[in-house]
């Protein structure tokens, strides 16, 4: 009994050594998820991108696919993402500011921003050369306008 | 004894004198803008590349609202925290009472109406490389705006820096009106971009380094900084390895090469380059292009 006791006790004071443990793996997870996230969001506008910058030949249908990749990831509910406690004052690897957290409901609406101007831009983008380029402003500023605000500077 | 007293007395009055008239505020000669007319039109152009709004508008204004300009960005430094003042055309709270001649003096200079020095958190130092004729439309495009009836925010400096004075001798040291990149074997375009990017659009107060009273290095021009946040870092532009295509649509869209964006006050910038036709964008840009890291 008195060895039962002695197992538990030992059970406990493990988990409660790998909790916090596995707690910053899941917060690394999900900065990797956003991250990665991210790196989607950028292949899909790089390909719009070198259109507009006249870098890549304009075609009509790579645009489509492209702006559309981007419409489905944009509407993605990226809230797990972005758990508390992975901000770039708690932990690194991340420029996420602790504002974020503070601000969820306007991050909503600057997230929101970035969806309609995606959607806007997969209306276009099979529109003709002129049209995809009048579409890419609008959608880099949704982007900076998160960036702006809850994004450190690069170190 | 008494006599080396006497010389003593008058050498220090003398010194005073000379120092009085050295940092008197300087000021542009009316006859310069004489017979000039501002058009609202050209103006507008001019507001988006000085970048006026950044600061002047009320922090985290967007669309119509960065037209509003009643001031309050508050600007830290190591002398102290700066507040920028109401610029709207309200003749109480803003520049609604100045003269055509008053936004120029201010905008070369650094002098007030009633010939104060301002504090270069102020771009002076740059825009003092504005043509004369750019700042009397940019005049006749705030006279467009909205009246707005907030009241200034007293800048937060301690001594010495809180007399105004001494910045007479800071300009003295440190008021470079010419162009600063040797424009050399610049392209037509490069070098209108160079008015541009060395001008109004102040590159400079922010990617160049500043010496140990807050003056601009330009033996390290556009080379980047430490971001006065303390964390990290505003980014070298001398030697820039985008090409100029690159530069002219992260100006426009703030996607930068591999579609990031921009961030920070960078992501202000750009909500004023974006106003800017493509061909002073791809001017800048060119002119970029064109600064070695030395």
């Amino acid at each position: 009994m008195r060895l039962f006791f002695r197992l538990c006790a030992f059970a406990l004071g493990a988990a409660a050594m790998t909790a916090p443990v596995l707690a910053q793996d899941a917060i690394r997870n999900a900065i990797t998820a956003r991250q990665s996230l991210m790196h989607l969001y950028a292949f899909n506008l790089g390909q719009l991108g070198a259109m507009a910058k006249g870098e890549m030949a304009y075609d009509a249908e790579t645009a489509s696919v492209a702006a559309g990749n981007l419409a489905r990831l944009t509407s993605i509910k990226a809230g797990p993402m972005f758990p508390p406690g992975s901000d770039n004052a708690t932990i690194d690897k991340t420029r996420a500011l602790p504002a974020l957290w503070q601000n969820l409901p306007d991050v909503g609406v600057k997230q929101a921003a970035v969806a309609k101007a995606a959607a806007a831009m997969e209306a276009a983008a099979g529109d003709g050369l002129p049209a995809l380029q009048a579409a890419i402003g609008p959608l880099g500023q949704a982007c900076g306008a998160c960036h702006k605000a809850y994004r450190a500077p690069e170190d | 004894m008494q006599r080396l007293l006497a010389y003593l007395v008058a050498l220090i009055l003398v010194g005073l004198a000379a120092f009085w008239l050295a940092t008197e505020p300087a000021r542009v000669d009316p006859s310069a803008i004489a017979g000039m007319n501002g058009d609202p039109v050209r103006g507008e152009r001019i507001f988006y590349l000085g970048g006026c709004a950044s600061c002047h508008a009320a922090a985290g204004a967007k669309g119509d609202e960065r037209l509003k300009l009643s001031g309050g960005l508050a600007l830290t430094s190591p002398f102290g925290t700066f507040y920028a003042p109401n610029i709207s055309p309200d003749a109480e709270f803003g520049i609604g009472g100045w003269s055509t001649l008053d936004l120029v003096n201010a905008m070369h200079f650094g002098t007030s109406p009633d010939g104060r020095h301002y504090y270069p958190a102020f771009p002076y130092p740059s825009y003092i490389r504005a043509e004369l004729a750019d700042i009397v439309d940019l005049k006749a495009f705030l006279d467009t705006l909205p009246p707005v009836a907030v009241a200034n925010q007293a800048h937060e400096v301690g001594f010495p820096f809180n007399f105004r004075r001494l910045l007479g001798g800071w300009n003295l040291l440190f008021l470079k009106p010419g162009p600063v990149a040797d424009a050399s074997g610049f392209s037509a375009e490069a070098l209108r971009g160079q008015g541009m990017a060395e001008g109004l659009g102040h590159c400079g107060e922010c990617h160049t380094p500043r010496g140990m009273f807050g003056n601009p290095e330009y033996s390290k021009w556009l080379q980047g900084a430490p971001h006065p946040s303390g964390k990290g870092k505003i980014p070298a532009l001398a030697g820039i390895d985008w090409s100029a295509s690159d530069i002219a649509e992260f100006l426009k869209s703030g996607f930068t090469p591999d579609f990031d964006t921009a961030g920070a006050e960078m992501a202000d910038v750009i909500d004023n380059t974006a106003h800017l036709g493509d061909a002073d964008r791809a001017a800048i840009a060119a002119y970029l292009k064109e600064i070695c890291p030395n």
